[in-house]
């Protein structure tokens, strides 16, 4: 029976993530857990997270997961979600300063007080919260059989943004565009919660757990 | 296209049962959490609420336990209120598989749960819930008063003022019921609404007075609320999440279909 591991370092609730990925593939053992012989053995990792960076960086590193995950996740598939995605980047703005994995490209930034619309029009609430549509800008494995622009649910009050456009997977509006997933190689993470989006979500989460990190 | 706006059914939940019943009277069971929920999931809702409305203490647990079971079977947002007086009763619900947790009495006695709970948890899971009641009189420009202890208690607040604290201390959302409307079916108080939406930069859900799909709909279009809250409406089956949907849709209104 293949394992799931989903990192728990105390960033938020993590029972959904695991009750979603059981519901989704009845084959697989989740486990959460912070334990280095779990995700070594695991074969798939999930890595969720919810909450500000500053914090969620210095709980991996108290955990030494920092660098359990840099090892571990070199050939795994590899699915970051949420701050899960937040912290793989190379840096955020969030708590004065606060430095990522620099497992992918790109930078978190705060959504704008007061954020407006492009055309400066209707004022946008903080934080991005709800369904928002998510763009496929490239053919990935991970959106087999999900529509072009499905909704996903979103709730962040930073987002992220990458001067590469190979590894953005999907792209969302909200005022500004931002990196709704991100991918390279055997990782991909998403900036909303697959766990609460319905079938959309399901669905992403299924071919995750079918994924064997290669990319066709 | 962008961001949709929500619609949210509100179960009411009394010793582990859905209750169905207008202002706390005429109550009947009305089912299983988990088959209303899973029902409601169907219909395309965006979220649901669960309020807790157990009366006897010994029972509190019971909602936990409700939480649990749904959120092993229903994968959207769920949001739990009723009841909830320190950190360790968010925990406990955010452990259970809820994503938010809505505060109400406890914020106004003692505000700097509000603080503590977000800076614990996360804005995003602090739902700060208001019951306002219009205290000006007519002619006078509009203002309106909060009440505690579900709608019992009149507190001296003024709502606005109030939202704006409660953003100001880190609440994630604000949930905003008229007590004038509750129960009505007259619609929502589109004025308060608007006060409440216009004040703060967090979003808001409207509740309180919902009668048909048009209030629904206005509620955003004129309200200009994030996301529209309704219990009767749905319990009573007059109609379903997915005629909500598709009545505000063919107003303009972006919703999740």
């Amino acid at each position: 029976m293949s394992l799931v591991a989903v990192i728990d370092y105390g960033m938020g609730n993590l029972r959904s993530v695991a009750k979603a990925l059981e519901h989704v593939n009845s084959k697989v053992r989740v486990k959460v857990t912070a334990d280095a012989a779990d995700i070594s053995a695991a074969d798939h990792i999930v890595f969720p997270g919810q909450g500000a960076m500053g914090p969620a960086m210095s709980a991996l590193c108290e955990r030494g997961l920092d660098e359990i995950l840099l090892r571990e996740m070199g050939h795994k598939p590899f699915l970051g979600v949420c701050l899960g995605l937040q912290v793989m980047m190379e840096s955020s703005e969030e708590n004065g300063g606060t430095q990522g994995l620099g497992l992918l490209p790109g930078q978190v930034k705060r959504f704008p007080d007061p954020h407006t619309g492009p055309e400066g029009g209707e004022r946008l609430k903080v934080p991005h919260m709800g369904w928002n549509e998510c763009h496929q800008v490239q053919a990935h494995p991970l959106w087999e059989g999900i529509d072009q622009d499905s909704r996903f649910y979103f709730v962040h009050s930073y987002y992220v943004t990458t001067d590469d456009p190979d590894e953005i997977a999907g792209s969302c509006d909200y005022g500004l565009n931002f990196v709704a997933a991100a991918c390279r190689e055997n990782m991909f993470a998403v900036q909303f919660h697959p766990e609460k989006s319905a079938q959309a979500g399901l669905k992403l989460l299924e071919n995750f757990l079918g994924w064997d990190g290669q990319r066709d | 296209m962008g961001l949709a706006k929500r619609i949210i059914p509100c179960l009411d939940v009394r010793d582990g049962r859905v209750v169905k019943g207008v202002r706390f009277v005429d109550i009947r069971d009305a089912g299983d959490p988990v088959e209303v929920a899973r029902r409601y999931d169907k219909e395309g809702a965006d979220e649901i609420t669960f309020l807790d409305i157990t009366a006897s203490s010994d029972n509190r647990d019971t909602i936990v336990h409700v939480v649990e079971a749904v959120a092993s079977e229903v994968f959207i947002p769920l949001t739990v209120g009723g009841g909830i007086r320190k950190v360790g009763d968010i925990r406990c619900m955010l452990n259970a598989g809820a994503d938010k947790v809505g505060i109400n009495t406890a914020a106004v006695s003692n505000p700097e749960l509000v603080k503590e709970a977000s800076d614990a948890v996360g804005a995003q899971c602090i739902v700060v819930a208001i019951d306002a009641k219009q205290a000006s009189k007519e002619g006078e420009p509009k203002c309106w008063e909060i009440f505690t202890h579900g709608g019992r208690k009149p507190t001296g607040i003024d709502a606005i003022e109030w939202a704006i604290r409660m953003q100001d201390y880190g609440a994630g959302e604000i949930l905003l019921t008229s007590m004038d409307r509750d129960g009505t079916k007259t619609g929502f108080d589109l004025d308060l609404t608007r006060a409440v939406c216009e004040a703060v930069n967090i979003p808001v859900i409207a509740s309180g007075g919902v009668g048909n799909l048009q209030h629904l709909a206005d509620g955003v279009s004129i309200g200009g609320a994030d996301a529209v809250l309704a219990a009767s409406i749905f319990h009573f089956a007059e109609y379903s999440v997915g005629e909500a949907k598709k009545f505000m849709a063919d107003q303009g209104i972006e919703v999740r279909l």
